[in-house]
């Protein structure tokens, strides 16, 4: 009988990694491997080529476009604090929307920038309206 | 007894400078990059080695101005591939120049030149606004320049072929960021037109390695102009 405890403790730990999901810091990671070359390991742009993420105005004027904008890209004039910015930024096609969902909120909420967290749904919602382009 | 006590110590400082040796490149000079060719001499002398230099090229920058070799001859300068329009590593690249160049701005013995590997898309007024936007006023500091200044229809395949003289990989890719697969590599070319060093932009290491190794060049450069030295 005592083997019954002996088993059930070693399924536990068999199963414990398990709580230690890969998901954690997703958004950092995300950001680090799809953003940071062209905008900054710090959100900060790139003179006046790239606009910057950290204290930008348009994260905050724009919040709604923001999930398509990642998904598709832009190639328009764009204005970040006061200065007009025009480059190409390429899209994601392949980014579902829980890890676009961690990415807004790690760019949001970084850098001093301060945002309401974004619920999948809620970015999903908004992917379902974009423009095709 | 005594005699291996007084052993020791030299024995330890042997091994010290063993150890410290090689990793101290700041007494040497740097590396002549390329192919060497060794040439005998009719009259049997030693050989001469000859080192391999950047080949000719002919470029036009964002003012409009025609460069080649000779606009570079006397000074060192540092080389590197982009286009105007990439998304992949070029910003991070080019912001990476820039720090050495915000160092350097003033500095007459060096110069700094960008290639554009898309002249199809980046036209001198293309190149022109790309260098205000990161902030260079003076095309005579940091050169942007083209192949392709007057649509020559060889204007990729020319600055592909300079880019591999520069140890840089860059061809046209469907798959890549931007249309174009390519290496973040900084080439230093000192005043002979002689490659002295590479450094891959995109690791911090090594663009550490870059502001330690540039000053040995310049100062192996200043050597050679007695009547300027220093400057």
């Amino acid at each position: 009988m005592p083997y019954r405890h002996l088993f059930t403790g070693f399924l536990l730990i068999l199963l414990l990694p398990g709580c230690f999901s890969n998901n954690r810091h997703q958004g950092e990671k995300l950001y680090a491997q799809h953003c940071s070359g062209c905008h900054g390991d710090q959100g900060q742009g790139l003179a006046r080529l790239i606009p910057p993420l950290a204290g930008s105005d348009y994260l905050v004027k724009h919040r709604a476009e923001l999930p398509c904008l990642l998904r598709n890209g832009q190639n328009e004039p764009i204005v970040v604090n006061g200065v007009t910015y025009h480059n190409v930024m390429p899209g994601n096609k392949t980014m579902s929307t829980a890890q676009l969902t961690n990415l807004l909120n790690y760019v949001e909420n970084h850098w001093g920038n301060k945002a309401a967290p974004r619920t999948i749904l809620e970015v999903q919602t908004k992917l379902d309206s974009c423009r095709v382009p | 007894m005594f005699q291996r006590l007084l052993l020791l110590p030299i024995l330890v400082a042997t091994l010290f400078t063993a150890c410290s040796d090689p990793k101290a490149p700041t007494a040497a000079q740097l590396p002549i990059m390329g192919e060497r060719d060794v040439h005998p001499r009719a009259d049997g002398g030693p050989a001469d080695t000859v080192f391999a230099t950047v080949p000719a090229f002919r470029l036009t920058n964002q003012a409009g101005q025609v460069i080649t070799n000779k606009t570079f001859a006397g000074r060192a300068y540092l080389a590197d591939f982009f286009f105007a329009t990439c998304p992949g590593i070029c910003p991070k690249m080019q912001g990476e120049l820039l720090k050495v160049y915000a160092k350097y701005a003033k500095d007459p013995r060096i110069v700094f030149l960008s290639h554009t590997i898309d002249p199809a898309h980046d036209s001198i007024p293309v190149l022109k606004d790309y260098a205000q936007r990161l902030g260079i006023a003076d095309a005579n500091r940091w050169h942007f320049a083209t192949t392709g200044a007057h649509g020559e229809p060889t204007a990729k395949d020319t600055v592909f072929q300079l880019a591999r003289a520069y140890f840089t990989a860059a061809l046209p890719d469907k798959q890549a960021p931007g249309g174009f697969a390519h290496n973040g590599t900084f080439a230093l070319v000192d005043d002979r037109g002689h490659i002295r060093g590479l450094y891959d932009s995109l690791n911090p290491k090594e663009v550490d390695r870059l502001f330690a190794e540039l000053p040995i060049l310049l100062a192996e450069i200043d050597t050679r102009k007695p009547g300027v030295a220093g400057r």
